[in-house]
């Protein structure tokens, strides 16, 4: 009871910050609950998704640093836990493969495209949503539908055009294909991002005789910043996630990208390195991880922005 | 004195005429169309003339390295009369029924859990987003490991629980290769739905609630008759977008099956993927994925109207 009472204290606070999620921080009608109820209606089923959801990761791990025979013999040593874990598995994988100079590509590749992709999306979205020229709104439209074009039905005449262009196997195949996922998305996001700037503040600009270029890297953009982390981080993990293009644009191994160097290098012949292999999909991962986990907030933004707008 | 008097009010002259340039400059249009020059370039060069060209190609006899000639719908009675497109098609059908509906189904519902009061909320939140976060093809090797038919420890536990005699073979049966794929797909989709209905969860104010019950109302009617209809147009949007994804997969198969065992979960993005750049019969992978580009357009259809219906509710000025 003291619980719901604190709750009630505060709710008003979160009501006049204004900003607040409204049924994210008051406590509702939860005090209804007794807690054995909560128990079996909340937090079993909770827990049970919570483990579907992230067994896949600690299998992985485990099975990254498990010595090779307690990888095949079940029976002797408990699987679910190892005491001699090693770093084999991963030495290998850096050491003994090109796994760095994929890590390297997949790098190289997701920052520029993201890079080129913010640009024209900054252009394109003020150009869309302030300076409103003849046609905008189909624009708009039109880069919408672009978003909902899924590579699966471009890879085959894009590999063509890159043939054509003289692109193929080479890093810009890919640098310069994934704007067409990352702009319309990112596009779209710093639309309604830019709706969201005071149309005030760039009158006065105008009215102090600032051109469009330097109310826009002046004002704007200084303005829209968490925005433009959100498109960032948005496109980078989707550069990093790639993998119908790349599979397709490059064939040479020195080219690939680590999603598409797993799958067709490291897997060799019938035996299949478990070891190296998990360890490989754990430190590909660990980057859009480790990014994820400084700015949770905007990723997800990014994702519900995406869809409402 | 006075001639220098002059020159100065010469040199500083009343505001002059603007020029063609400078109206040029401060055009709209003008401004505009350099503004979106680089993203034009971008989507007409890499998107919208690929999309074309595709479509041309699923009518030539276009090979892979070697350009095709006008065959007509040749590729189209080829791919009709193909028992293995129709397979996949079936299998994308079932695929994207399947993985969609239960990915709507246990999305909301963890939606529904995670907006509720709990300790360590943040965390929980931003934990259940890491499938999503992860490298499909990354997550799907480790599926492919936990669904080895020799070593996968689902087949041990269960084996060591006494449900069943011998191991399970995942991948290797039909059916049973259908349903890990499936689930698969739908391990990395619920936490997509599930974290953006949960913002949509968010906006719906608690007074709400309260209201109804005072006046009775049950929580299954609280759910169908309040929380529900606000949900509907994010939904129809975060389902439009999952049941394009789901249909256009890729990824998920290709790294855990490769559309085998025979055939039986390829998929019409990854039997065009093997009938263009494996077999190198571009043609008719383009009229493989030609064929898909229906069945994308009533999905947009679909989230089209999801978006007229959100503006209807809240409002034209929510733009």
């Amino acid at each position: 009871m003291t619980d719901a009472l604190a709750g009630k204290a505060v709710d008003p606070k979160a009501v006049l910050s204004g900003s607040a999620p409204l049924a994210d921080d008051t406590e509702g009608m939860s005090y209804l609950q007794s807690l054995p109820r909560r128990l079996v209606t909340l937090y079993l089923p909770l827990s049970l998704i919570l483990f579907v959801l992230l067994f896949p990761f600690y299998w992985m791990a485990l099975t990254s640093i498990k010595p090779d025979e307690q990888l095949l013999d079940l029976e002797t040593y408990s699987p679910f836990w190892t005491w001699n874990p090693t770093l084999k598995h991963v030495y290998k994988l850096l050491f003994e493969t090109d796994y760095p100079i994929w890590l390297w590509n997949t790098m190289l590749v997701a920052v520029c495209a993201t890079a080129l992709s913010i640009v024209a999306s900054v252009l394109a979205a003020y150009a869309i949503v302030r300076l409103r020229y003849k046609g905008a709104q189909l624009v708009g439209g039109a880069i919408f539908l672009a978003y909902l074009v899924p590579p699966s039905i471009l890879f085959i005449p894009l590999s063509t055009v890159v043939f054509q262009y003289g692109l193929f196997d080479t890093p810009f195949a890919l640098i310069l294909t994934y704007p067409t996922i990352l702009i319309p998305f990112s596009t779209w996001l710093l639309m309604g991002y830019f709706k969201t700037i005071p149309f005030e503040l760039e009158e006065c600009a105008l009215i102090d005789g600032a051109s469009r270029w330097q109310i826009l890297t002046r004002i704007v953009l200084p303005l829209s910043v968490p925005g433009l982390i959100s498109a960032f981080i948005f496109c980078f993990t989707l550069c990093w996630n790639e993998f119908i293009y790349a599979l397709t644009f490059i064939s040479s191994t020195q080219y690939k990208t680590v999603p598409v160097a797993i799958v067709t290098a490291l897997v060799d012949g019938d035996i299949y390195r478990w070891g190296s292999l998990m360890a490989g999909a754990m430190i590909g991962s660990l980057p859009l991880v480790i990014l994820y986990a400084f700015f949770v907030e905007h990723y997800v933004s990014a994702m519900t922005g995406a869809v409402k707008e | 004195m006075a001639d220098i008097a002059i020159k100065t009010a010469v040199a500083k002259p009343a505001p002059r005429e603007p020029t063609a340039w400078d109206r040029l400059k401060a055009d709209r249009n003008w401004l505009g169309a350099w503004f979106m020059l680089p993203a034009a370039a971008f989507l007409i060069l890499f998107l919208a003339y690929p999309l074309g060209l595709g479509i041309w190609l699923s009518f030539t006899d276009a090979r892979l390295g070697r350009d095709g000639v006008f065959v007509g719908i040749e590729n189209y009675e080829f791919m009709w009369e193909d028992s293995t497109f129709w397979l996949t098609v079936f299998n994308t059908f079932l695929y994207t029924a399947v993985a969609s509906t239960i990915k709507f189904a246990v999305g909301l519902y963890l939606a529904l859990l995670l907006n509720e009061r709990l300790p360590f909320k943040a965390i929980i939140r931003a934990v259940v987003l890491v499938p999503f976060i992860v490298p499909t093809v990354l997550s799907a090797i480790a599926f492919w490991w936990l669904f080895d038919p020799q070593f996968s420890i689902i087949s041990w536990s269960l084996r060591k629980m006494y449900l069943i005699s011998s191991n399970i073979d995942f991948l290797g049966d039909v059916w049973n290769a259908r349903w890990s794929v499936i689930f698969a797909n739908i391990w990395r989709g619920v936490p997509f739905v599930a974290i953006t209905l949960l913002a949509g969860l968010q906006t719906v104010s608690p007074s709400l609630y309260e209201a109804a019950t005072i006046d009775g109302a049950t929580p299954w009617q609280r759910f169908r008759h309040i929380t529900y209809p606000l949900l509907t147009p994010i939904i129809a949007v975060v389902m439009t977008f999952s049941v394009l994804f789901t249909f256009t997969d890729f990824q998920l198969i290709w790294v855990m099956t490769r559309g085998g065992p025979v055939n039986a979960t390829h998929l019409m993005a990854t039997y065009s993927y093997q009938r263009a750049i494996m077999s190198g019969y571009l043609g008719e992978g383009a009229a493989i994925s030609t064929a898909m580009i229906p069945f994308l357009l009533a999905a947009i259809l679909v989230s089209w109207f999801g978006l007229q219906r959100r503006k209807w509710q809240q409002g034209e000025s929510n733009d």
